[in-house]
């Protein structure tokens, strides 16, 4: 073989595998394009055998979804019940994960692994264990179908990740620059906003950024703890299925709809989408 | 010399930033923990609220013995262990792939990471009502269509969600977790020291002596990180059953159990003794992942 062959071989097979990976994206996007492809057909198109890819696009099922013309149950509520919850729950979070995170990574409490692990250790206890008291104490308080008890539930179900991921970026600030700015007599306001900040803001968009997700995605919690006032998107959706005649285009438009903020979020962030994934170990 | 009191001070000028957040998780997730423990020992059902007492392990033996939670921890095993060895090699797979530079590689990848992003109600919605519907699903509908394209007459019309129930659950989430594992691991790939493929392949080794020598160790880390994180979500799955199968057909999985018990039978002993088994058997898991986290976590430090 000679070494024009080699190189030959090389290119075909490097054609091949671009191929391959082009073929793996479009069969994994296929179903979110089939989505959105039928919340714009007609309820009649969308529930055809075989699939009608050519039809006439219309707003119809996205009208259907935002109850235009005063049919149905209006979708605004919940979906801004959800930005509330994820909005307020993501700013709750990082209020406490980022000075917790300070002081496991710059000025480092004793036994800060300890207390790391501690907070680990709660997120991988399932959270419906707790489901029950959560609920008992919510009817007590008068708390049931309020958006701040979910507030609240949801601030504890991130608060683990975001202080694994800050302490993770905050622990690449090197001491050394600190230790001289604390020698040239700069504060500590000064230290933070100059030194601490720059490398920390990363950290915190991706912490934003997966705290929201999460928040904006949870049903279990959102299930049992609300109800008509203060039920969530996750919630309402599984709710827009009954037995009335066709619905595909509507159901996809719902799903569309609802699944957009995390999807252009995702989309505009993908670095900070893997450093969040991974809890800050991937950078 | 420093007084004690003024070391204390320090001590405590050191951890009052962690405190805020160390109290409100305590207060959230553990003190719960300890109400669900008191309850598990009571007999305590919302429909009979008179009948309140003390119960000792009835619970617990109801718990042990009852067959729909047992078959439940099985269906849980094997949902995750399923779902995660999936994900975790189709998406070692995709990332191998994306590793290498081809045309639109960016577009691929934001292809990829598109099930991820969708939120899971909306995707077991689709799943259940545009994919596997029997009548109108694209599945068959693609069936029906390849069969006519032949020239063949009566195309093959399973119903998915009712002949293979837990399959149908595996597949959709297996769709939505496999991007996740391609992220990390292909942000473990192109952290992967570049000279010492370099040198390798100069020496002659082979495409597959790389991967086994040196791609797959370095790996290593990413691959656990992976299956650990996404073994702590799909364990709590509850969006994909709930929606999917309403826990039916044996797809019922520990966290649709507890919450069928709590929100059907109104049976609050016997959900809270569940929550407590279901703890139980988490921490011996945790206990687990916890180690090995320990070991990603000093490496990252000694790095």
């Amino acid at each position: 073989m000679t070494r024009g062959d080699r190189r030959d071989g090389r290119r075909v097979r490097g054609a091949a595998l671009g191929l391959l990976a082009w073929a793996c994206g479009i069969a994994f996007f296929l179903p979110v394009a089939w989505m959105v492809l039928t919340s714009f057909h007609r309820e009649p198109d969308a529930a055809t055998n075989p699939p009608s890819l050519v039809a006439p696009l219309t707003l119809h099922g996205y009208r259907e979804f935002f109850g235009v013309g005063g049919a149905g149950v209006s979708p605004w509520p919940p979906l801004l019940n959800s930005l509330t919850a994820s909005v307020a729950s993501t700013l709750l979070v990082l209020a406490l994960a980022v000075p917790a995170a300070y002081a496991l990574s710059i000025r480092p409490v004793r036994k800060w692994r300890d207390v790391l692990f501690f907070f680990l250790s709660t997120k991988m206890l399932p959270l419906v264990a707790g489901l029950l008291p959560v609920y008992l104490v919510a009817q007590n308080t008068r708390m049931l179908d309020s958006i701040w008890l979910l507030v609240i539930l949801y601030t504890s179900m991130n608060l683990p990740i975001a202080v694994w991921m800050m302490r993770s970026f905050l622990a690449e600030v090197p001491v050394e620059i600190l230790e001289a700015a604390s020698i040239d007599g700069a504060g500590l306001p000064t230290t933070l906003l100059r030194i601490v900040g720059p490398v920390a803001l990363p950290g915190i968009a991706a912490t934003a950024l997966i705290s929201f997700i999460f928040s904006w995605n949870e049903l279990l919690f959102a299930r049992v703890l609300t109800g008509v006032v203060a039920g969530t998107s996750p919630v309402f959706l599984t709710g827009l299925v009954t037995s009335q005649g066709l619905f595909l285009a509507k159901v996809c438009a719902a799903a569309t709809v609802v699944s957009l903020p995390v999807l252009v979020a995702g989309f505009a962030a993908q670095d900070k989408l893997v450093q969040g994934l991974s809890l800050g170990a991937v950078k | 010399m420093r007084t004690p009191v003024a070391e204390r001070a320090k001590g405590w000028a050191r951890r009052a930033p962690l405190l805020p957040a160390l109290v409100f998780l305590i207060l959230v997730t553990q003190l719960p923990f300890v109400v669900t423990v008191v309850i598990s020992f009571m007999r305590w059902n919302a429909l009979a609220p008179d009948h309140r007492g003390f119960a000792a392990f009835d619970n617990y033996r109801a718990v042990v013995t009852d067959p729909a939670l047992r078959s439940s921890v099985g269906t849980t095993v094997l949902l995750t262990v399923t779902v995660v060895l999936v994900s975790l090699v189709l998406g070692l797979g995709l990332a191998l792939l994306l590793d290498r530079s081809f045309r639109g590689r960016g577009v691929v990848r934001t292809l990829l990471i598109t099930p991820f992003l969708v939120v899971p109600v909306a995707a077991a919605l689709l799943w259940k009502h545009a994919l596997y519907n029997a009548s109108y699903g694209l599945f068959n509908g693609v069936l029906t269509w390849l069969w006519h394209l032949f020239g063949a007459g009566d195309p093959p019309q399973p119903d998915w969600m009712t002949d293979s129930p837990l399959l149908a659950v595996e597949l959709s989430l297996i769709w939505q977790w496999t991007p996740f594992m391609m992220l990390i691991l292909l942000a473990g790939l192109q952290s992967r020291p570049a000279d010492a493929v370099e040198a390798a392949r100069m020496d002659g080794a082979s495409t597959f002596d790389v991967f086994r020598h040196l791609t797959l160790p370095h790996l290593r880390r990413y691959l656990e990180l992976a299956a650990l994180l996404g073994t702590v979500y799909v364990v709590q799955n509850f969006d994909a059953v709930f929606t999917l199968t309403s826990g039916g057909l044996g797809t019922a999985n520990l966290p649709y159990t507890i919450y069928q018990t709590f929100y059907q039978a109104h049976d609050y002993g016997r959900a809270s003794a569940q929550g407590v088994v279901v703890v139980l058997c988490s921490l011996l898991v945790a206990n687990f992942a916890l180690r090995t986290v320990s070991s990603l976590l000093r490496e990252e430090i000694t790095r």
